[in-house]
């Protein structure tokens, strides 16, 4: 068990709570930055795709795990990002670097305004015209061919920095991964400052949260923007990384699997957006992996990775609603207390009357 | 054509409508928000495709058999996938049901292929001139079964006493446990209810648009129609069913390319802005 002595105030929002661990973020940053020395361009792609996971999961992570507002339509937030940055750079020959922060915005001004009407809409209604925003945007990439291109798609150009262009897979995870640190970065801060608390007090009580002076319509809006623009950013990284987008690419498929990131990974955790980030990414990837070696008659069916996935999505709420981060911190806890830990101790309190949907 | 196009659309309406009941059923007394109900229409369709087609049993028979396999399906769902997570958050719970639709979809284009299946419905299709109309009979006679349906879920919600237990359910689950109501008999018999149900959506929805194994996406459709009627109110979904399927025939013909499939979705947006607890909804107090 380790001990801390409370000195001042400051103490509970630092950045890091123990010096190890900054210790141990700087050696992740050094591995993250000596990857592409030591993996194949196969494991790259797929770390650049990692990286795009991570930035949207963060994004719904802010508005579905810490302020309580599930959105089952992020995948139109993720198209209009990525459709924005590839009409801004091949449409109007604007720089890669001016388009990204510029479709992150675009996706927040439209995540604002329709969030502002959505939000006044609790739990449930909340998730399904979510649902419906998704459907009318994919719908909209699909109609409107003299912007979009409709569903014969777009082709995306890799961006350059004067004559360097960033072609290789490898030199693009340079891009992705910083945008990855600084994302983190200011979302560990935003979680630090009074709005992150009341995002946090939202989730756990509105109406306690409103008793304390939050105004919910605005931190409500606030936390949607926030979350579309990073949501926003994350799609315009995957249409420059990926070449070419079509609107199959933004379905309600999509959708559900970043909220399957989050779930999986753990809700209202930045360490469980991670992990349910590289979950997703490399589920298709190892299934396709273990072909060999299970029996053809399975292996050959075209229907098995999603199998797989609706299976494992079922797995994890039954045995590990709180995702790999909560597993994580259950290990933890069990070698900090060793010979102390009951079966009990991560026991969730159950409620068996009526209330809002969460 | 407006005439011809608003009985088309309430026949559609009528098996959004029944899908939609599926939802409200198992809303109302389990409070599980189920994205499979769409998969469970599809499941119903196919086993009876699979009892016409390759048993060669006559439809008839093969209606009675698919009503059973699906209450054992529906029970088994409850069991396995839902019981363990009662009084779970109900985010949980509405993923785990994703999960299961995903499942669901995935085995079942595994079991029966990807390509589009009919097969031969007891109502024979045959255009029938209605005045200066017409209208098959595929289509009268979803009408025809939903209104067979609503009137036996009334009796049964009324006069059985399960229906009446599970009313009580739906109300409080803690009240009626304690008043020594079997909450879990409860659910497991909502689940089998809801499944035949989504099974007779199915099956009617087949002569209409086809059996595929992606049929469950119509299911998704049903939930602006549950929504629109306040998603705890059978009268409710029926009408929101009705007002979906018709609208959304109605956009197809007179509004540009594209709008007939999200006409649902602008509606039910539009709505829940203006009355957000549903036409039907009634506002519900919260617990502090």
């Amino acid at each position: 068990m380790r001990f801390e002595m409370r000195m001042n105030y400051m103490q509970d929002v630092q950045l890091f709570k123990y010096r190890s661990t900054a210790v141990w973020y700087s050696l992740l940053i050094l591995l993250i930055l000596l990857a592409p020395v030591m993996l194949e361009t196969y494991w790259i792609s797929l770390l650049n795709m990692v990286g795009i996971y991570i930035i949207a999961s963060l994004g719904l992570n802010l508005l579905s795990g810490y302020t309580g507002q599930v959105s089952l339509g992020h995948a139109a937030l993720f198209g209009i990002g990525a459709y924005s940055s590839a009409i801004l750079t091949v449409t109007l020959k604007l720089s890669f670097w001016l388009a990204l922060p510029m479709s992150g915005l675009i996706a927040a001004i439209v995540g604002v305004v329709i969030g502002l009407p959505a939000l006044r809409l609790k739990g449930l209604y909340f998730a399904i015209s979510t649902m419906g925003f998704g459907f009318i945007v994919e719908e909209i990439i699909i109609q409107w061919e003299s912007l979009t291109n409709g569903v014969n798609g777009f082709l995306v150009n890799r961006p350059s920095i004067g004559s360097f262009e960033f072609s290789t897979d490898e030199s693009y995870y340079y891009i992705v991964f910083f945008l990855v640190i600084i994302v983190t970065i200011i979302f560990q801060n935003i979680l630090r400052t009074p709005t992150g608390r009341a995002f946090i007090a939202i989730r756990d009580s509105e109406i306690a949260a409103e008793s304390m002076g939050i105004n919910l319509a605005a931190f409500k809006t606030k936390a949607f923007g926030i979350s579309a623009f990073f949501t926003g950013v994350s799609g315009a990284l995957f249409a420059h990384f990926m070449l070419f987008i079509g609107p199959e690419n933004f379905d309600l498929m999509v959708s559900i699997s970043f909220l399957v990131m989050i779930l999986v990974g753990g809700m209202g955790s930045v360490h469980g957006s991670v992990f349910g980030a590289i979950f997703v990414a490399v589920l298709p990837e190892m299934i396709s992996l273990s072909k060999d070696y299970i029996p053809d008659i399975i292996a050959e069916q075209a229907g098995l990775e999603a199998a797989v996935y609706g299976l494992i999505l079922l797995l994890f709420i039954r045995f590990e609603p709180l995702g790999l981060y909560g597993r994580w911190l259950k290990i933890k806890f069990y070698f900090e207390h060793f010979p102390y830990y009951k079966k009990d101790t991560f026991k969730r309190v159950r409620k068996f009357y009526r209330r809002e949907m969460q | 054509m407006f005439v011809q196009q608003l009985m088309n659309g309430f026949a559609m309406g009528s098996i959004y409508a029944i899908v939609a009941i599926g939802f409200v059923l198992i809303y109302k007394s389990t409070e599980v928000v189920n994205f499979a109900q769409g998969e469970l229409m599809m499941v119903g369709a196919f086993i009876t495709y699979t009892c016409v087609s390759y048993l060669q049993l006559s439809f008839w028979i093969a209606l009675p058999i698919t009503m059973i396999i699906m209450a054992i399906f529906g029970s088994i769902i409850e069991r396995i996938v839902l019981r363990p997570l009662v009084g779970e958050a109900a985010f949980v719970i509405v993923m785990a049901t994703i999960g299961l639709a995903i499942f669901l979809r995935s085995a079942a284009g595994m079991i029966w292929g990807y390509d589009t299946y009919s097969f031969k419905t007891g109502f024979s299709d045959v255009p029938v001139q209605l005045g200066s109309y017409v209208l098959s009979t595929s289509h009268i006679s979803v009408i025809g079964v939903t209104i067979i349906l609503i009137v036996c879920l009334h009796l049964f919600f009324t006069r059985t006493k399960m229906g009446i237990s599970m009313e009580a359910v739906s109300q409080n689950q803690f009240a009626a446990f304690l008043m020594g109501i079997g909450v879990k008999k409860v659910f497991s018999r909502i689940w089998a209810i809801s499944a035949i149900v989504a099974a007779l959506g199915g099956i009617l929805l087949t002569p209409i648009q086809f059996l595929n194994y992606n049929m469950g996406f119509i299911g998704l459709k049903a939930f602006p129609a549950a929504v629109l009627g306040g998603f705890g109110s059978i009268p409710g979904a029926i009408i929101g069913g009705i007002i979906i399927g018709v609208s959304e025939s109605l956009a197809g013909v007179y509004l540009n390319d594209g709008f007939k499939d999200i006409f649902a979705w602008l509606i039910l947006i539009v709505v829940l802005l203006i009355k957000p607890e549903g036409i039907f909804g009634t506002h519900q107090q919260k617990r502090v």
